[in-house]
Parts: structure tokens; C-alpha cells; sequence
């Protein structure tokens, strides 16, 4: 469905991406991981032709997304970005907004199959009982899910989201990540962005491994977080061990402190 | 969807109430007060007096360009407001006013305007303005992508560098050129160019057709230019269209009226608080009052301390920044 070749991009002619190949089928959820500055939202960016390719190429269904008008993109691949702008709009006018791409010309007007679609977006998410609340005064897991929302609203056929867990409770997180989790089993392709190594290991199918610009590992969890890859990348020490309900890999840490003990103990 | 169409219907026309109330108002009132009821007999059957040409030589002139500078200048505002996600932008911020001022500055003293005309004082606004227009767009732009915080930027340092070349012309010239200077950048409606202030009302009238196109786009970039462009907007070409539309509208306006502050400020301010931030009902609501609100500004200035006229733009300054003051501390 979606294939980088050999991508290089970044900003002002500095190289944050150099040579990425990915390629990604459909009804896959794909988890990306990687330090801080490791070019994983650069690589959604990418994605998403806010920045563009220095070298190499995107395609989209067999087509080079520069081929693509923003619209016509914008009907198959929607974006969940980490940073959500409050402003004085309420839930369901700021979930509507999703339906721009599918706008005729000269629409002034939301038809009633754009309010039953927005709806919809709102029922799968659990925000129908938000629509009438600015989207402003609403908790951080609340916008999320909105904007999940939205995103939904625009019918895609891929959904990239970045970081949608951050700053989020661990009952938040699994709410999005069981909601995605869900989207995906009903044919949504996903590509997500994730910090939390433990949950990309918990939902996703498969990981991509990025370290300072490069593709480092892609493959199942349980061959990405070994705790020789995790310590080589993330220069951490760490101890890996198998969840023991869903033997996926969970990633200990260890303090300095207790390093030390350890240390003094053998 | 029908609910909200409703909505927004009943907010135009109870503008559009105001707004002819208030011109009718201001057309009856003035040195010489002429009754609301006579004034649909006088234009019928009027000919010829002096209250018909009262009527139609100098009220309806200032009126009619009341409401399309007012217009203009608020529906301008509320572009670049919705562009820049910044509501202290107004049409002046970028230095168009500064660009306009310059040129109807060296137009005076070089007297140009007394041998070639009166009508050269406004083309030579806009000369200056559309100057300043494509320096500033030159400016920005890299790569073909038009930098907005770089548009404001450059926007503030051209204001300032051209009212100090303002202030620099002001301080060798001739102390009745400096009168003519003042009296212009103080701006007012008085125009006799009865041909003028029909473009500036065909030019103001197409801009809110033009903006409406843009309604959608302009909503989607309240969310930022990223989200704007993963909902499928042409973000740079819009960014474009809007500040070119922007830029011509205030220049005009400038060029014919004179800098008159503080429309293109407040009044998007309080249609957003009031009518909402979806702009496919701010346009109109915004050039609708900002309309009403120049218009009744300006019966204030030249009725007030008649026979003296104050320069529109006091008012406005005054009027405009106290019911803002009281609107923000209401609402906190």
C-alpha cells in the first residue's frame, strides 16, 4: 500500500532521513520507535508531503504521492499530529472539519451524509456526548480521542498518528491504543509513532527501528526489543522479559542506583 | 446543519438591519437635520433643492465609501487574523498603511497633485501600498513557501521604516505641505470622485465574494498550516491568494480614506466573539458591521462639535478601543 524508496529528506538540505525502505501492506498496524531526534515524525511528515524528499521516493499505491492533489490525498491518508491547537470551536463543528477533503466545489454547506459520517466518528470514539463542548475546555485524553475523530471523519485508508499516548494516563493510553487496535482489525492501515517501547510492543504487528536518521531494525517485537539492540541505540541499560499474558517483550529500566548495588553484589 | 443556517441567517440580517438603519440615521442628522420620514419624498420628488443635493452630493458620497473602506478593512482583518492564528494582526500590521502614507507623502511635496490633478493623491497611495506589498511578499517568501512569522516581521519593520521617512519629509518640507501630510494620514471619507468611490465600493463588495471562496480554507487553517494541509488544503497557494486579497483591499481602502485605525482590529475581534470563529459566517458578519461601525463613526465626527469635523480616525480610536476594553473584561 505504502512503499519508501531510498528516501533521504530533512530540513534546509541537513540530512534528518537518509535511505529509508519501508514498505507497508495493507491492514498492518506499525509501530515506529527510536530516541528523541531519530527523524520518526520527520519520517510522517515525509508521509504526509509537509517536507519533501531530498532523494529517493513515496508511493502510494503503486503511485508517487507528489502525483497526488492535497485532496485526493487527504480522502485516503489522515494524520493524528502530536500537538492539537485549542481554539473556540466545539467538538462536533472541530470533527466536521474532517470532511474537507470530501467537499464538491462550490459547497457551502456540511450535507447530511457528512454529519452521519462525523457522527459516526464520534460514536466509534466515545465523544458523541462531547459535540456540543468546546473543544478548548476539553481534558488532553479527550482531545485525542476528538481528533481521532476527526481523522476518521475523513475516511481514510491509512492513519498515521504521532504520539497520540503522550501525556496521557495509562487509562487513556489503552483506551486509544484498544480503539486503534480495533480501527485496524476492521481494515484500517495504521502507522503509528510511539515513545513507549512497552506499548508499540504490546499492539503492534511490527516495529521499525530508527536511530539517528536511519532504518536500525524492522521486524515483530519480539525480534526489535532485544535488550542488545534497545541498549545500542538507546545507550541504556535495560532488562527485557516476556509479558506473561501476552509473552510480547516488556522492557524493564534499572536506576543508576540499583546498577550499582547490582554491581557490588556479583 | 438547517439550524445552523438559520443561525447564521438571522445574524446577517439583523447586520444588514443595522446597517441600513444606521445609514439612514446618518444620511437625516448633520448641520443641516433632515427628517427621517422626508427623506423618501426628497429623493423621490426632490430635485433640484438644496436638501436633495445635501443628500446626494455629500452625505450618500461619505456613506457609500464609509461602507466599503469599513467593510474592507474589517473584512481584511479578519483574513489576516485567520492566516496569521494571531489576533492582534491587523490590515496595518504588514506596512501597507506606512507604503501608502509614503507615496501621498511625496506626492504632496513634490505638488504633483497640483499639476496633474487632485486624483493623483489616491493612485499614488496605491502605488505605495502595492510597493510595500510585493517588497514585503518578496521578502517572505523562500522556496516558494510563503513564511508567515517572516511576513509579520518584515511587515512591522517596513511600518516603521516608512513612517520614519514620514517623519524625515515631514521635518523639511513646507509648513502647508506638513497640513496636507497630517490631514491625509489622519484620514477621513471626505471624496468628491464620485468614480472613486464607486470602484472602492465594486472593489471592497468583490473581495467578500472573493474571501467567500476561501471560507473553508481559512477554517481549516485555524487548526495550523500542517493539520490545514493533511485536510487536503493547497496551504501555500491559499496563503498566497489570501495576502495578495488582503494587501489590495487595504490599499485601496488606504489610498481613498486615509489610515483610519482600529477597524480591521476590533471589529473581526467581536464578531468572533459573538458570531463565532467559523468564517463562513464571520466574512460577511465582519464586513456588514465593520461598515456600520465606520459609518457611524463618521456621523459622529462631523456632527460631534459641528461646524467642526474631527478626523474620523479619533473616533474610531476612542469608540472602537472602549467597547473593546469593556468587551475583554466582560468577558474575563
Amino acid at each position: 500500500m505504502l512503499e519508501l524508496i531510498n528516501l533521504t529528506c530533512g530540513y534546509n538540505s541537513k540530512f534528518l532521513l537518509k535511505d529509508i525502505n519501508i514498505k507497508v501492506e495493507k491492514g498492518e498496524l506499525i509501530g515506529i520507535i527510536g530516541p528523541n531526534g531519530s527523524g520518526k515524525t520527520t519520517l510522517l511528515r515525509a508521509i504526509t508531503r509537509v517536507i519533501k524528499p531530498e532523494k529517493g521516493k513515496i508511493l502510494f499505491e503503486k503511485k508517487n504521492i507528489e502525483k497526488f492533489n492535497f485532496k485526493e490525498l487527504a480522502k485516503k491518508i489522515a494524520v493524528v499530529s502530536q500537538i492539537s491547537t485549542a481554539n473556540v470551536m466545539t467538538v462536533e463543528e472541530f470533527v466536521l472539519l474532517g470532511r474537507i477533503p470530501h467537499r464538491r466545489r462550490l459547497q457551502f454547506l456540511e450535507t447530511k451524509l457528512d454529519e452521519e459520517i462525523a457522527h459516526r466518528a464520534m460514536d466509534l470514539t466515545g465523544t458523541y456526548n462531547l459535540k456540543e463542548r468546546f473543544f478548548g475546555d476539553l481534558s488532553a485524553g479527550e482531545k485525542q480521542l476528538v481528533v481521532i475523530a476527526r481523522s476518521l471523519a475523513q475516511e481514510p485508508e491509512l492513519l498515521l498518528l504521532d504520539e497520540p499516548t503522550s501525556h496521557l494516563d495509562i487509562a487513556h493510553q489503552v483506551k486509544i491504543l484498544d480503539l486503534i487496535k480495533r480501527l485496524n482489525k476492521n481494515g484500517l492501515t495504521v502507522i503509528i509513532v510511539l515513545h513507549e517501547l512497552n506499548l508499540a510492543s504490546q499492539y503492534c504487528n511490527r516495529l521499525i527501528l530508527l536511530n539517528n536518521g536511519t532504518l536500525h531494525k524492522c521486524g515483530s517485537p519480539s525480534e526489535v526489543l532485544t535488550y542488545q539492540i534497545i541498549e545500542e541505540v538507546y545507550k541504556t541499560i535495560v532488562v527485557v522479559r516476556e509479558n506473561p499474558i501476552s509473552s510480547k517483550p516488556y522492557v524493564f529500566l534499572v536506576s543508576e542506583e540499583e546498577r550499582q548495588k547490582k554491581g557490588e553484589m556479583c | 446543519m438547517r439550524n445552523k443556517l438559520i443561525y447564521w441567517l438571522i445574524w446577517v440580517s439583523v447586520l444588514g438591519g443595522i446597517l441600513s438603519g444606521i445609514s439612514i440615521f446618518s444620511l437625516s442628522v448633520g448641520s443641516a437635520g433632515i427628517p427621517v420620514n422626508q427623506i423618501i419624498p426628497l429623493i423621490l420628488e426632490g430635485k433640484g433643492t438644496t436638501e436633495y443635493s445635501i443628500l446626494f452630493d455629500i452625505r450618500l458620497p461619505r456613506i457609500i465609501l464609509g461602507f466599503a473602506v469599513g467593510g474592507a478593512l474589517s473584512l481584511s482583518g479578519v483574513i489576516l487574523q485567520g492566516m496569521f492564528r494571531n489576533p492582534l494582526v491587523e490590515p496595518y500590521t504588514l506596512g501597507i498603511s506606512g507604503g501608502a502614507a509614503l507615496g501621498v507623502c511625496l506626492n504632496i511635496i513634490f505638488h504633483l497633485y497640483q499639476t496633474l490633478g487632485i486624483s493623483t493623491l489616491p493612485i499614488s497611495g496605491f502605488l505605495g501600498a502595492i510597493l510595500v506589498i510585493l517588497l514585503v511578499y518578496s521578502l517572505s517568501i523562500r522556496k516558494g513557501i510563503l513564511k508567515i512569522q517572516g511576513l509579520l516581521l518584515t511587515g512591522v519593520m517596513i511600518s516603521f521604516i516608512s513612517s520614519s521617512l514620514i517623519m524625515f519629509i515631514m521635518a523639511i518640507s513646507r509648513t502647508e505641505d506638513i497640513h496636507g501630510i497630517i490631514f491625509w494620514i489622519m484620514g477621513s471619507l471626505e471624496e468628491t470622485n464620485w468614480l472613486l468611490i464607486k470602484l472602492a465600493a465594486l472593489i471592497s463588495i468583490s473581495g467578500l465574494f472573493i474571501s467567500y471562496k476561501f471560507s473553508i480554507q481559512l477554517n481549516a487553517l485555524s487548526l495550523g498550516e500542517e493539520e490545514a494541509l493533511h485536510l487536503g488544503v493547497n496551504v501555500e497557494r491559499t496563503k498566497k491568494i489570501l495576502f495578495v486579497l488582503a494587501s489590495l483591499l487595504t490599499g485601496c481602502s488606504v489610498s481613498v480614506a486615509g489610515i483610519i485605525g482600529f477597524v480591521g482590529l476590533v471589529v473581526p475581534h467581536f464578531l468572533r466573539i459573538f458570531a463565532g470563529s467559523d468564517h463562513r459566517i464571520l466574512l460577511i458578519c465582519s464586513f456588514l458591521s465593520g461598515a456600520s461601525f465606520l459609518i457611524i463613526c463618521d456621523t459622529l465626527a462631523r456632527t460631534i462639535i459641528s461646524p467642526i469635523e474631527l478626523p474620523v480616525g479619533v473616533i474610531t480610536g476612542i469608540l472602537g478601543g472602549c467597547l473593546f476594553v469593556y468587551a475583554l473584561s466582560k468577558r474575563a
